[in-house]
C-alpha cells in the first residue's frame, strides 16, 4: 500500500526533535485555550492562528494538528467539569459527564473521555490515512463543475443541519456569501462591494470573521447575561482512574462511537453533532444500566466523546482531499493552510506530499501526547477554570484583537472585528447559527470561481453542469436537501447549534 | 429565561427582514455599477445578483415569520455590560487610530472589559492589562517578529 510508505515518511518528518516540540507546544496551548469555558476548537484554532504565522509551514501545520486535537480534548474537560460546553459537539458529553462530576466521579468521566478520544482519534486518523489517497485519485478527475456541485451540497447541508431552522441557517450562509463577494474579483479585476474603502479590496479575512463572530460575539453574550448565571467548576475528587467496571462499560461505546463518527464526519454533511447525538441514543438503548442515563452513565460520556473525535478526524478527509471545510473548525483550519499559500485539495497530495503526511503523522503523535500529558495534568487544567470570568474574557478580547492586528495592522480590520462581534452577539441572541457564515465566506468565492470556469469552458452554456452525470447528481442532491426541510418540516429532527 | 410578553409584536424578524432587504438593494446597486463584462460565460456581477436575490428571498421569509408566533425565547440582556465591552473595543481602536500604540490600547481593552464583567478594581485591572500588553508585545514583536502598532510606550523597548 502507498499509504504505509507515505505514512512512514511522514513519521520520519514528524519525529524530528523540532517538530516534536512544535507538536507538544500545540497540544499544550490547544488544551489550555480549549479548556477555557465557551471556547471550542474552532475558536481555539482561530485565536492561535497568528501565533503560528511566522513559523515555517511544516512546523506550524504540525503545531496546528496539536492545537486541533488539544482544543477538542480541552473542550470535553470543560463540558464535564463546568457544564459549559464550548461547542455543540460537547453538549452530549456535558449531559452525562457533568452529572458524573457532580456525584464525585469526575475523574473517571475525564479518563473515559480522554481514552475514548484517543482510541477514536487513532482509528479515525488511520482511516484518514487510507481513505484520503483513494479520494484523491477520484478528486483529480473532478472538473470545475463537480467542485461547484460539491460546494452546493456543502452550502445546503451546513446551513440546513446547523441552527434551529433552515431559514436561519441560510441567512447566516447568505451573510458569509455576501462577505465573500467583497474585494477584487479574481477573473476581471473589478472591485465588488468595497464602497471605496481600499482596505476592503483584499476581501474579508476568514480569521477576522471567525474571531469576531465566535470570540467577541461570545464575550458580548456572556457579559449581557453574566449577572443571571454564575458558574463554578466542580472539583475533581477521589481517584481519576477508571475501575474495572468502568473499562468494561466504556470500550464498546468507544468503538461504536468511532464507527458512527468517522464516516459522518467524512461526508460533506456538516459537523460532529449528529454522530454524538446518535451515539448517545444508541448507548442509552444498549446499556445494561439504562436507568443511570440522566444521572451520570459512563457510556454516555465514552460513546459521544469517541464519536466527536472520530468525526473531527473525519472532517479532515474532505478538507485535505477536496479543500471542502464541512465544519467551523475545518473552515478555520482551511484559513490556516491558506495563510501559507497552501490550498488543500487533490493537488496538495502531489505538490506537498511531505507536508500532508507529516501532518497525518503528527496527528498520531499529538494524540499520544494528549493521552500521556493530559490525564496526569488534569489538575493543572482545572486550575485554568478558576480564572475569574472578568479576567478571562478581558484576556480573550486582548488576544483576539492582537491576533487580528498582528496579521493585518489597520484600524479598518479592528472595526470589522468589532462589527462582526456585534453581529455575532445578535446572531447568538436571536438563535442564528454562526458556522454557515464562516463556511460561506470561504466557499463562496471558490464556488463562484468554479462556476465561472465551467461556463468559460462551455462557452457560456449552463447545461455543462447537467451534462456531466457526477455534477448533475450532486446538484440534484443539494436541491433535494434544500427543499426537503421546507416540505417535511417534521423530518428535521436534528436541530443543533454550530461548532 | 424570560419569554417575551405576548402582547408585543414579533419585532426581531421584521427588523431583520428590513436589514436583509437593505443589503439586497445595496448588493444589487453595487453589481449594477460593475461595467466590465466577461467575453462569454458569467461576468463578475452575476454572483452579486445571485446573493442579492438570496437576500431578497430571505427578507420575504423573515417578513412572513414576523406574522407568526415566535418560537425563540429572547433572554433579558444586561445592556450596560454590552455597552462597556463596546467602549473597551473603542478604547483599543481609538488608541491605535490616534497613535497611542498597542500596549495602551490593550490595557484599556482589558480593564474596561473586566469592568463590563462586573469587576470594580479598575486600577488593579489597568496594571494587569498593561503587564499583559507588554508581554504580548514583546512576544509578538521580538520573538515572532510580527509588527503590532507602535506608540510612545512601544518605542521604549
Amino acid at each position: 500500500m502507498d499509504s504505509i510508505s507515505f505514512l512512514i515518511e511522514g513519521f520520519a518528518l514528524a519525529i524530528q526533535p523540532a517538530n516534536l516540540i512544535y507538536a507538544a507546544i500545540g497540544v499544550m496551548i490547544g488544551t489550555a485555550v480549549g479548556v477555557l469555558p465557551g471556547i471550542g476548537p474552532a475558536l481555539t484554532v482561530a485565536l492561535l492562528l497568528p501565533v503560528t504565522f511566522k513559523l515555517d509551514p511544516g512546523g506550524s501545520i504540525i503545531m496546528f494538528a496539536g492545537i486541533y486535537y488539544g482544543g477538542m480534548y480541552g473542550g470535553s474537560t470543560t463540558a464535564i467539569l463546568l457544564n459549559t460546553p464550548g461547542e455543540s459537539a460537547s453538549v452530549v458529553t456535558a449531559l452525562e459527564g457533568n452529572k458524573m462530576a457532580r456525584s464525585g466521579r469526575g475523574g473517571p468521566a475525564l479518563a473515559t473521555a480522554a481514552i475514548g478520544s484517543f482510541v477514536a482519534a487513532l482509528i479515525a486518523t488511520l482511516g484518514l490515512a487510507f481513505l484520503a489517497p483513494i479520494l484523491v485519485k477520484v478528486a483529480v478527475k473532478f472538473g470545475p463543475w463537480d467542485y461547484f456541485g460539491l460546494m452546493l451540497i456543502a452550502f445546503v447541508t451546513v446551513s440546513a443541519t446547523f441552527g434551529s431552522s433552515p431559514m436561519r441557517g441560510l441567512t447566516s450562509l447568505a451573510f458569509g456569501l455576501w462577505l465573500g463577494l467583497m474585494g477584487i474579483d479574481q477573473l476581471t479585476g473589478q472591485a465588488r462591494l468595497t464602497f471605496g474603502v481600499p482596505e476592503l479590496l483584499d476581501g474579508v479575512e476568514v480569521t477576522t470573521l471567525a474571531v469576531g463572530l465566535f470570540a467577541i460575539g461570545e464575550a458580548f453574550l456572556v457579559a449581557s447575561r453574566h449577572l443571571h448565571k454564575p458558574e463554578k467548576p466542580i472539583p475533581v475528587k477521589g481517584s481519576i482512574w477508571m475501575t474495572k467496571e468502568d473499562w468494561g462499560r466504556s470500550w464498546k461505546p468507544w468503538l461504536r462511537g468511532t464507527v458512527l463518527g468517522f464516516p459522518i464526519g467524512a461526508l460533506p454533511a456538516g459537523g460532529a453533532e449528529i454522530p454524538t447525538f446518535l451515539s448517545y441514543n444508541i448507548e442509552r438503548r444498549l446499556s445494561r444500566k439504562p436507568q443511570e442515563f440522566g444521572q451520570g452513565a459512563i457510556e454516555g460520556v465514552a460513546g459521544p466523546e469517541a464519536a466527536n473525535n472520530a468525526s473531527a478526524a473525519g472532517t479532515l478527509v474532505p478538507l485535505l482531499t477536496l479543500g471542502l471545510p464541512t465544519s467551523a473548525t475545518a473552515a478555520v483550519m482551511l484559513a490556516g493552510f491558506q495563510q501559507y499559500n497552501i490550498q488543500p485539495g487533490p493537488l496538495l497530495f502531489t505538490q506537498h506530499a511531505d507536508l500532508v503526511w507529516g501532518l497525518v503523522a503528527s496527528l498520531f503523535i499529538a494524540n499520544v501526547m494528549l493521552l500521556v500529558l493530559n490525564l496526569p495534568l488534569v489538575g493543572m487544567w482545572v486550575k485554568l477554570l478558576k480564572i475569574p470570568l472578568p479576567w478571562l474574557y478581558a484576556g480573550i478580547l486582548v488576544f483576539a484583537s492582537m491576533g487580528t492586528i498582528a496579521a493585518n495592522p489597520s484600524v479598518v480590520e479592528l472595526l470589522l472585528l468589532t462589527g462582526f462581534g456585534v453581529i455575532g452577539f445578535l446572531m447568538r441572541r436571536y438563535d442564528y447559527p454562526i458556522a454557515p457564515a464562516v463556511v460561506g465566506l470561504i466557499l463562496g468565492p471558490l464556488a463562484d470561481n468554479a462556476l465561472r470556469r465551467s461556463l468559460q469552458m462551455s462557452l457560456g452554456d449552463p447545461m455543462i453542469l447537467f451534462q456531466h452525470p457526477s455534477s448533475a447528481i450532486m446538484i440534484a442532491i443539494a436541491t433535494i436537501a434544500l427543499i426537503a426541510p421546507f416540505i417535511f418540516r417534521g423530518l428535521s429532527r436534528f436541530q443543533h447549534d454550530e461548532d | 429565561m424570560t419569554p417575551r410578553p405576548i402582547h408585543t409584536p414579533n419585532r426581531p424578524p421584521a427588523v431583520i427582514a428590513i436589514v436583509l432587504f437593505a443589503i439586497a438593494v445595496i448588493t444589487y446597486w453595487d453589481a449594477s455599477q460593475m461595467t466590465t463584462r466577461a467575453a462569454y460565460g458569467m461576468s463578475a456581477s452575476a454572483a452579486s445578483y445571485f446573493v442579492a436575490l438570496l437576500f431578497a428571498v430571505l427578507a420575504v421569509g423573515h417578513l412572513v415569520s414576523a406574522f407568526k408566533p415566535s418560537n425563540v425565547e429572547v433572554e433579558v440582556a444586561d445592556w450596560k455590560a454590552v455597552g462597556w465591552i463596546g467602549l473597551a473595543l473603542c478604547g483599543l481602536i481609538g488608541s491605535i487610530w490616534l497613535g497611542g500604540g498597542f500596549i495602551l490600547g490593550s490595557t484599556l481593552l482589558f480593564a474596561l472589559t473586566a469592568h463590563a464583567f462586573g469587576r470594580r478594581a479598575f486600577l488593579v485591572d489597568l496594571c494587569l492589562g498593561a503587564a499583559i500588553g507588554v508581554f504580548v508585545f514583546l512576544l509578538f514583536n521580538k520573538l515572532l517578529t510580527l509588527a503590532l502598532p507602535q506608540g510612545p510606550l512601544e518605542k521604549l523597548f
